[in-house]
């Protein structure tokens, strides 16, 4: 009988469960609790009062916060338009733009691996007589340039890429996109999300007119996100789409998230000062990840361009072992798999399918999502944890026997249920 | 999601796992469930020519630890029954045991049908027609 209760020593300074999920959200930066905590207290004023000390603290920090996002993106603090989240900048700057250029336009140009916030408002805006053109990705993950360049027509108002995926961590050439994009007289949105404080991400450089960013997904706090506008060269406009009190210059009315807000500007501060030092470390952290798995398993295989990724991204297949049960066993990591089984849907990742893997290879995915807080320790330990596992599960795999017996699995006639 | 206790069990401790000679007239092969999928099951038994019990049972399992643990116990149940007697195992029975959710039925439909796969693959080897009385057994 084989048996899997779990062998591997935790090493010394590693707490457990091990957070290795920093795609979907991140831990707050206890600086970022402590430059927050005041506005969560004392200074609880709004910041569009404009006639007592209360809203005028409150407005101070919201601009010193509006000052730290554009300073780390490379913008200026008016271009900075604050909301709930990135989901709400998604919605914000696709339905705005569509709205606000309808007279131009109709057309919308975005690519098949978005995220769905980015998917879904396309999918309506189809509804209400937008034609929107979906881009294939390459096997790598990254779209091919010249597709852009085809899909672009005279109605073409928005393209919509994001610069870096949430499941794969490709990077987008947005660089060559937004360069694209002027040359052609259409504007570019990049949902920013996964790239902003990770990797250098400027606005000018980039050639981006409207950007999503998130409090969360860089040590800040749930809540809070931002869009980018562009005011000059072009100067980019934007319907609202929550009627209100006009706040945010007119462009999204609704009162402020003080402490979220100074939360998310803290993040940013801290971003622009530790990316570089940070990215290289992550690198290392993630490089070594992928050695140690590499040494120890046969059939496995890397999702996405490993040259075009972010530092803290590693998504790779366990081939023959399905997601799940790899997750059950390493249930004191905290990882995400593309397999369908731990999606609402029932389906395997649509991210991982774009890249035309097989469904058995996106069945078997985990995506690593490291750090800043993570460890080499933790790393060294999960690294393990994962090997074992990996090892029990292929014992147990009807497919790994019948791939080391030289089966072509594709020839097998499966009855699908 | 949160797995029962025997869930987890039969994942930690999973019974029968195994490979049984396929070319042997006494072994019954199934193979159900595809990889694209998530599930693949391949369910084997050892029948007793004479008595038709079924002496020993193997599994191996690509899938979640719902289906691991649903063929794991397939493997336990049909042990020592004759070969009708096991087809008698339903999946609502393999649900209730292990405490499935719903979104896991599939997963004993699965185990259960890879009984039946098993079954009747031995019954082909060895000339048995389906539902045929035990005693127009003939081996080889």
């Amino acid at each position: 009988m084989s048996t899997v209760e779990t062998q591997v020593e935790v090493p010394a300074g590693v707490k457990l469960p091990i957070y290795m999920d920093n795609h979907a959200t991140t831990p707050l930066d206890p600086r970022v609790l402590e430059a927050m905590m005041p506005y969560l207290t004392g200074k609880f004023g709004n910041a569009a009062s404009r006639n007592h000390s209360f809203g005028w603290e409150a407005e101070q920090a919201v601009e010193t916060a509006r000052e730290q996002i554009a300073r780390l993106i490379g913008a200026t603090a008016k271009e900075i338009i604050f909301t709930s989240g990135a989901t709400e900048s998604n919605n914000l700057a696709i339905k705005g733009i569509a709205e606000m250029y309808r007279e131009r336009g109709n057309h919308i140009i975005t690519q098949v691996t978005e995220h769905k916030a980015v998917l879904d408002t396309c999918k309506r805006l189809e509804k209400y007589g937008y034609r929107v053109t979906y881009l294939p990705v390459k096997a790598d993950g990254l779209i091919d340039l010249e597709d852009l360049k085809r899909a672009i027509d005279d109605k073409t108002i928005l393209v919509t890429i994001m610069a870096a995926n949430n499941e794969i961590g490709v990077l987008q050439p947005i660089r060559e996109i937004g360069k694209i994009c002027h040359e052609k007289g259409v504007i570019f949105h990049t949902d920013a999300v996964q790239i902003v404080g990770k990797v250098p991400f400027n606005v000018i450089e980039d050639n981006v007119d409207v950007a999503s960013l998130s409090g969360h997904k860089i040590y800040g706090p749930k809540g809070v996100g931002a869009l980018y506008v562009r005011r000059r060269n072009p100067r980019v406009q934007i319907a609202a789409q929550i009627d209100g009190g006009g706040h945010e210059r007119g462009m999204r009315s609704g009162t402020l998230n003080v402490p979220g807000i100074v939360g998310m500007g803290m993040a940013c501060e801290i971003a622009r000062l530790e990316m570089d030092t940070e990215a290289s470390y992550l690198r290392g952290l993630r490089d070594r990840l992928k050695a140690k798995l590499e040494s120890h398993l046969d059939y496995i295989h890397i999702n996405g361009s490993w040259e075009h990724r972010l530092p803290g991204n590693l998504n790779m297949s366990f081939v023959y072992v399905e997601g799940e049960s790899l997750l059950m066993g390493i249930n004191d990591v905290a990882v995400s798999s593309g397999s369908a089984c731990t999606s609402a849907t029932l389906e395997p990742s649509y991210v991982l399918k774009a890249l035309g893997l097989g469904d058995d290879v996106a069945h078997s995915s985990i995506r690593f999502g490291l750090g800043r807080f993570n460890t080499q320790a933790e790393v060294d330990y999960v690294a393990e944890k994962v090997i074992q596992i990996v090892k029990h599960l292929r014992e147990l795999s009807p497919l790994y026997e019948m791939a080391k017996e030289g089966i072509d699995l594709s020839k097998v006639e499966w009855t699908a249920h | 999601m949160a797995y029962s206790d025997k869930v987890v069990d039969h994942y930690n401790n999973p019974r029968n796992v195994g490979t049984l000679d396929k070319s042997s007239t006494e072994v019954g092969t199934g193979l159900v469930g595809a990889p694209e999928c998530g599930d693949v099951m391949r369910l084997q038994i050892r029948v007793n020519p004479e008595t038709q019990v079924i002496e020993e049972a193997k599994f191996k399992t690509f899938g979640c630890g719902s289906a691991i643990a649903s063929s794991s116990l397939a493997t336990e149940w049909i042990k020592g029954r004759t070969v009708e007697d096991a087809l008698e195992i339903k999946n609502t029975d393999i649900v209730k045991e292990l405490s499935l959710p719903p979104v896991k039925i599939h997963c004993s439909v699965l185990a259960e049908d890879a009984i039946r796969a098993a079954i009747g693959d031995w019954k082909k080897k060895n000339g048995v027609a389906e539902a045929a009385p035990a005693a127009t057994t003939t081996v080889q």
